[in-house]
């Protein structure tokens, strides 16, 4: 292992800083800074929501809350987790490590960057405002139309949650955007995309499927919110509107929505596994192509969710055949991940732990995903606690510990602390058994057939014990949970100091110092492989035996050997996205408010366009006289 | 944008607006889809074939396909650093776009009169929404060309920043194309 000068290099600077400076930043690490705290604080939210759900399910005729509080519940913990943990959690890591994996000093447009953070944390506020009118949102994280109309739900909490849902797309569009052209367009010279590593792959798929399948919810939204405001017909079966066109466009944004959440963690688990298994990604190709395919065949595969409104016999079939297809690239992934994991040298580290820990859960949920793509199962197992198994185990099991795995892996480089191994590995186990004691009884309780999204349920019917299994199961989990976030307070209090390549990485961000310095790269390195540090650690491998070690990309210089100029910080985003949100949430108060918002948007967004993006006063830094 | 050579040798800013017409091509789409869905659907009156005026669109249609025109000529013009040709051709656009938005407000009120409404049926609703959100989208063009104008007027709208136009064009152009599909899509295919 080639020891580095630049373990010593104070860099803590680039968090230290006025708020002023926080709200105003474009620096896409402190972007994924904020992203990643305020999703790991969303997940409590989300999290304590579940368990109020789970203690009201605890014994038959439960009372702990009625069933209006129940279905804001469960319409919350859903659209919580899904819009405000899961998938900016996945934006944190994407801000952070794109453009360290790709080496590129920042993302490709720093402002916008800023500004999709902005915008999907004032949704997310909007969202969550409508608990303090004591209107959440009731009709699923789904809506499904009919339960969201005017007539069926007059309420605000509906409103709420469709400004804010649109909100937080335009967020996601923005970014999506901003990383597909980071990752196409700022690749370090010699990057080829097959050199691109595996994370910055699944990250690209995923902007791809943002842009493709969010339009399609917009549109959906689009027509609610004219039914819910202007009182037209859209979903409206009486005036020859269908309620099923809803649940098309929100099925063609949800299914690809599903490997959003997912790809991330793939990603995630091929940059882990081959770290810790001393060997490269076993067929990486394949990887890379699965996903790829996985992303479109998840485009057509929608209708899976909606067997029992009675498409009939062909589409039925078609799209159970497409949802079992989509079952080939997942499976090669996961021979792969085994594959590398064969015969490595493996290091068994916290990171390791929920690698391995997410492929054997999301093989759990991926096997009942393909029962019910079965159209006649899925029309016995559809709206039963056996899709909430299933889902969990997708999300929880694969999502979560994939994103967690990569909090392990990557939290030296963003805080230049390590975390602790016991208290990691403890966190872990108890969050495996959580998991399992919390969804493993609901695959029962679903064939016994416990509906989803019912408030109680009568004794004597025999859900009995698995629901107190399932309720018991969640505080342990939750336990898990508490000790993997007393493990991050713990090491950012006192945590050992990380060197800049604490896991002996392939990657270009273990090439220079942790947490980096504010310009990331103070040379643009050239790469050669598709394992740049390996390749200069320990030469050749037979993958690449026509290259020498001298082709490997070295460790990064302590001081920048050239002139680097970084973009001045703005406000503008931040007052961008207060005033489209403002324009959003207004339209349920009144006119008013709408036009002030609009009039803070257009301004912003023209000063923002007029603004230089390095401007006198922005960050330089100047190569260090005498040194290297 | 960025001082550094690109890895594909395009712009960012150029490469951002093709990936985002990617985008709306699903927004537009989805709209469209739904149109085509609930063609014929309606329960009540009025039905397209009663109220749809083919000549009239059909001329704005040309209005608006000459505006792109118009918009190449201006990319032309600044890329030669002929300031006046490029404030001529701005302005060509701008007038264009505003003539083809003058007909849609024409259309939707006089529709509103002969009692077609947002409300009126699933006809009126789709209608209104999907031209509507195309309506909106040349609106913005309108004032993003407004704005290079400006520019223009003062001196600021050298080669150098070509790519402005060139941007702003594409969107331009891709507002147009979807022009064509919905022109065709609605009114000639009843």
């Amino acid at each position: 292992m080639s020891a580095t000068a630049t373990d010593t290099v104070d860099h803590e600077s680039i968090y230290s800083g006025t708020i002023a400076s926080w709200l105003t930043t474009v620096d896409h690490k402190r972007i994924g800074v904020m992203y990643g705290a305020t999703a790991l604080l969303y997940f409590i939210v989300g999290g304590v929501e579940a368990l109020v759900i789970r203690l009201q399910l605890a014994a038959p005729e439960g009372t702990v809350v009625g069933a209006d509080a129940y279905n804001q519940l469960f319409t919350m913990h859903g659209t919580t987790m899904v819009f405000l943990v899961l998938m900016p959690l996945a934006a944190a890591m994407f801000n952070f490590l794109i453009p360290l994996m790709v080496g590129a000093r920042d993302v490709a447009f720093p402002r916008l960057n800023a500004f999709s953070f902005w915008t999907w944390f004032f949704g997310a506020i909007l969202l969550n405002l409508a608990f303090f009118v004591n209107q959440a949102p009731d009709a699923g994280w789904f809506g499904y139309a009919n339960l969201t109309s005017k007539q069926y739900n007059p309420g605000l909490g509906i409103d709420f949650w469709v400004l804010s849902l649109q909100i937080m797309g335009i967020a996601s569009i923005a970014s999506g955007v901003n990383f597909t052209v980071t990752a196409l367009n700022m690749r370090a010279p010699g990057m080829s995309l097959m050199r691109m590593p595996l994370f910055v792959w699944m990250a690209l798929i995923v902007q791809i499927l943002m842009l493709l399948a969010f339009p399609a919810i917009t549109v959906g939204l689009v027509f609610l919110l004219f039914d819910r405001f202007f009182d037209t017909n859209f979903y409206v079966a009486a005036a020859g509107g269908t309620p099923v066109l809803w649940q098309h466009l929100f099925w063609i944004f949800g299914h690809p929505e599903v490997y959003i959440l997912i790809l991330p963690s793939f990603g995630i688990v091929s940059e882990v596994l081959p770290t810790f298994s001393r060997k490269p990604l076993f067929g990486a190709p394949f990887v890379i192509f699965s996903g790829i395919l996985i992303g479109f065949l998840g485009f057509g595969v929608w209708s899976h969710h909606m067997f029992t409104t009675g498409l009939g016999p062909i589409a039925d079939t078609a799209f159970s055949l497409g949802t079992m297809l989509i079952a080939i690239p997942t499976g090669v992934k996961i021979f792969n991940w085994i594959g590398t994991l064969w015969g490595g040298h493996i290091v068994m580290r916290t990171p390791l732990y929920f690698a391995v820990g997410m492929i054997a859960l999301f093989i759990v949920g991926g096997l009942s995903g393909i029962m019910h793509a079965s159209p006649p199962i899925d029309l016995q197992q559809h709206d039963s606690y056996f899709v909430v198994a299933h889902l969990h185990y997708v999300f929880f099991g694969g999502t979560v510990f994939g994103l967690l795995a990569g909090v392990c892996y990557w939290w030296p480089k963003v805080t230049g602390r390590m975390l602790g191994e016991g208290l990691g590995k403890l966190s872990f186990w108890v969050m495996f058994l959580g998991m399992n004691l919390t969804f493993f009884p609901m695959h029962f309780l679903g064939l016994d057939g416990m509906a989803r999204r019912i408030y109680t349920y009568p004794a004597g019917v025999g859900w009995e014990q698995w629901n107190l299994m399932a309720t018991v199961g969640a505080f342990v989990l939750s336990l898990g949970v508490l000790l993997f976030y007393a493990n991050l307070v713990r090491s950012l209090r006192s945590g050992e100091a990380a060197t800049a390549d604490p896991w002996d990485g392939a990657t270009l961000e273990w090439s220079m110092s942790s947490p980096p310095p504010e310009y990331n790269f103070a040379v643009i390195p050239t790469v050669n492989s598709a394992r740049p540090l390996w390749l200069h650690k320990y030469g050749p491998t037979r993958d690449i035996s026509t290259r020498t070690k001298e082709d490997g990309t070295p460790p990064q210089p302590d001081h920048p050997v050239e002139r680097i100029e970084l973009p001045s910080p703005s406000h503008w985003p931040l007052v961008a996205a207060a005033g489209l949100t403002l324009a959003g949430g207004g339209t349920m108060v009144g006119l008013i408010p709408v036009l002030v918002g609009v009039a803070i948007l257009v301004v912003a967004v023209y000063w923002w366009a007029f603004e230089p993006l390095e401007r006198p006063g922005n960050p330089v830094f100047e190569p260090a006289s005498g040194a290297e | 944008m960025s001082t550094h050579a690109t890895t594909f040798g395009v712009p960012h800013r150029k490469m951002a607006m093709w990936v985002f017409i990617g985008s709306e091509c699903m927004l537009f789409g989805s709209l469209i889809a739904t149109y085509l869905s609930y063609k014929g659907k309606s329960v009540t009156g009025p039905t397209p074939d009663e109220i749809l005026n083919i000549p009239l669109t059909s001329v704005s249609t040309f209005v608006l396909l000459m505006s792109s025109l118009a918009m190449v000529l201006a990319l032309d013009a600044v890329q030669r650093d002929q300031n006046n040709q490029a404030k001529l051709w701005l302005g060509g656009v701008i007038v264009l776009g505003g003539l083809f938005l003058a007909g849609q407000v024409y259309e939707f009120s006089h529709f509103y009169h002969v009692g077609l409404t947002l409300q009126q049926n699933l006809f009126g609703s789709t209608f209104f929404v999907l031209t509507g959100f195309h309506g909106a989208h040349v609106t913005v063009g309108v004032i993003w060309m407004a704005t290079l104008l400006a520019m223009a007027s003062r001196g600021r709208l050298g080669p150098e920043r070509s790519l402005d136009v060139e941007v702003a064009g594409l969107y331009w152009h891709f507002v147009d194309v979807v022009w064509i599909v919905i022109f065709t899509v609605v009114y000639l295919i009843q």
